[in-house]
């Protein structure tokens, strides 16, 4: 348990990876399959405070269900998750553990958010759920959370479906931020955005995770993102992490999808 | 726990905020916060030294306080002993300038009142251009492809008239089957006062297939199909699918409208004498039980009860009904927007609105009838 307490006392702002601080997330031996074809197999992966973890892999790899595996969506065949020093009991479904979903935010990809309340309410709902809070606080702190991820305050009242793809999401961002969690997975945070957006939400990630003390999980496709976001690559390939590192060390790697990714047209493109 | 101590020094005041300020003390704090005085105050001094955690619920409160001490005329803010964690954070959050955006809902009961009573009336006239149109639409469309000038989609058709005819043959029979028993066995008893039971076969037998069977059928089908042609229009219209269908030069209303519209026209009167049968034959079964009226009798006494005009009465009725449920259904579709919500509301609507013309439009055949002579 001592992991839960240090990790909850101290947020330390890190500009890099450091693998002296603690693990937040940990996967081990993870196996999960659809019917007979197994999507991950025996599957490891660390997550340590403070660090912004960027998980790419080729389509359909299974870069998203590892993401709902460890938020308990999806169910796994083999393997434990633990997260916070905690073990998650496959059996109990996610909306059972509420001590773990307090602590941790997520953003899917599309947003998800409920279309049917504003986005102030929407942003709302984790603390209506957990908290008892004055409903003056809980506006102040939707609004405070609607700023910090650069929404207009205007867009408060709006309902989802008068947002842009960009704003919803942010909007959703803030929702995932409601309570202040120390973990947060981003599920392709920037697909669909335009490329100028995209450069701001990984700018807005890292300033949240500096002044925050975030740790992030980040599902992504987009290189930009790997380059500018996150600390640590890790690299899905055949259902297992072929290979964790930072940007420079994947370039050294010798692996045909690898290379291809981090050599390619858009690559090239990027490095100039 | 978090706690705040706050010393009036002179024109100095001085904040210690200690233990924890997070969203799980923020209860607590915020009034304490919001109470502190500052009139008379010209500086403000924060030690943080026995601050623990610090998340922005936090550091928007202590942040809260020094700019309502801003606005009050204090000229120095100083915060002491915050260490470096905190000190990004309290920045970031003091960067913010807040603003509270007003809740929209300001509630004028009068006007408000009047304002809803003004878009009924325009809604109900547009549902009727929005009716009328559709029914333009498919015709222009059934018009062009008997000439050979368009498509009639004749598997698009029968796929609708197994979907809303043929599947829905089990639960029509059945529900038929019970309500002409029930009608038999309820007219039998009173009828029985009158020495007159054996009338129960003219009373089922003109009730049901007048009135009763295509009643029935046209409710469950508003029921059970109105609301699948709103859901499935709705959903795509949701998704931007029928915008795309536009685009790509193919007619959504040809496509999705006029096979759904064609399908039930057609299903309906079907259903209807299949309704029809089961009501007279869930009669003679409870009239043989309970009046001991054999089924040779029956079928003797409903063959000078009923004419061929009684049936027709009924069945003609049936296409007008399929028409009203589908157009009703995909124009309510047609008009779902944005979220899940208006997607519920709509088909609600859709279900609703066709089982109510169903039966105002029955009423009218009644009337017509009645000058007509039947």
């Amino acid at each position: 348990m001592s992991t839960e307490e240090t990790s909850s006392a101290t947020r330390t702002p890190l500009n890099g990876h450091d693998s002296a601080q603690p693990v937040v997330l940990s996967v081990r031996g993870l196996r999960v399959g659809f019917g007979t074809r197994d999507i991950l197999k025996s599957l490891d992966l660390d997550l340590h405070q403070g660090e912004i973890l960027g998980v790419v892999g080729a389509s359909g790899t299974g870069k998203s269900v590892l993401l709902r595996t460890i938020i308990g969506l999806n169910d796994r065949q083999a393997g434990e998750v633990s997260v916070f020093g905690e073990v998650l009991d496959p059996a109990r479904r996610t909306g059972g553990r509420g001590n773990v979903e307090r602590r941790w935010g997520v953003l899917f990809q599309h947003g998800a958010l409920i279309s049917s309340l504003t986005v102030k309410q929407n942003i709302q709902i984790p603390m209506r759920e957990h908290l008892a809070l004055p409903k003056a606080l809980m506006d102040e702190l939707a609004m405070l959370k609607l700023q910090l991820v650069g929404l207009p305050e205007d867009a408060a009242n709006k309902m989802p479906s008068e947002l842009s793809g960009g704003m919803i999401k942010r909007a959703s961002l803030a929702r995932a931020l409601a309570l202040d969690p120390e973990l947060v997975f981003l599920d392709e945070p920037t697909s669909g955005l335009d490329p100028i957006g995209a450069a701001a939400f990984d700018d807005l990630i890292v300033k949240l995770r500096d002044t925050l003390g975030l740790t992030v999980f980040m599902v992504t496709h987009d290189l930009g993102s790997l380059e500018a976001a996150c600390d640590r690559i890790a690299v899905l390939v055949d259902g297992k992490v072929l290979v964790t590192g930072a940007m420079d060390a994947m370039k050294q790697v010798d692996h045909p999808w690898v290379r291809d990714y981090f050599y390619g047209v858009r690559a090239r493109h990027l490095s100039g | 726990m978090g706690t705040l101590s706050v010393l009036h020094d002179g024109d100095v005041l001085l904040l210690r905020p200690a233990g924890d300020w997070t969203l799980d003390t923020a209860r607590t704090l915020d009034p304490v916060v919001r109470d502190v005085r500052l009139s008379g105050k010209t500086a403000i001094v924060a030690d943080l030294t026995d601050l623990n955690a610090l998340d922005t619920a936090g550091a928007w409160i202590l942040c809260r306080i020094m700019r309502r001490a801003r606005e009050e005329g204090v000229t120095s803010i100083t915060i002491r002993n915050a260490s470096a964690d905190h000190q990004t954070l309290l920045a970031s959050i003091a960067a913010i300038d807040q603003k509270v955006a007003p809740d929209q809902t300001v509630r004028q009961p009068l006007k408000d009142g009047l304002a809803r009573i003004g878009q009924t009336v325009a809604g109900i006239w547009q549902d009727t251009l929005d009716v009328s149109s559709l029914t333009g639409q498919v015709m222009v469309g059934l018009v062009r492809g008997l000439l050979g000038r368009g498509r009639i989609r004749i598997a698009a058709i029968v796929n609708q008239l197994e979907r809303t005819g043929l599947s829905a043959v089990p639960i029509i029979a059945l529900m038929s089957f019970l309500i002409g028993g029930i009608i038999a066995q309820q007219g039998a008893f009173q009828l029985r006062y009158f020495g007159a039971e054996l009338f129960v076969v003219d009373l089922v037998g003109i009730l049901v297939l007048r009135e009763v069977g295509v009643l029935l059928t046209a409710i469950m089908i508003a029921g059970r199909s109105g609301s699948a042609f709103t859901a499935e229009i709705g959903s795509m219209k949701m998704r931007e699918e029928i915008d795309a269908l536009r685009v790509m030069g193919v007619d959504p209303v040809e496509v999705l409208v006029t096979p759904r519209l064609v399908g039930l026209v057609i299903a309906l009167p079907l259903l209807t004498l299949i309704s029809d049968l089961a009501g007279l034959f869930g009669a003679g079964m409870m009239t043989w039980v309970y009046s001991g009226l054999s089924p040779q009798i029956f079928i003797d006494r409903l063959q000078e009860a009923v004419v061929l005009d009684t049936f027709l009465v009924g069945i003609i009725k049936a296409p007008f009904m399929g028409l009203i449920i589908g157009l009703i259904a995909c124009s309510e579709g047609m008009r779902t927007v944005g979220s899940a919500e208006s997607l519920g509301r709509q088909t609600t609507i859709s279900v609703v609105k066709a089982i109510f013309m169903v039966i105002v439009v029955d009423g009218l055949f009644a009337i017509f009838f009645g000058f007509a002579g039947y």
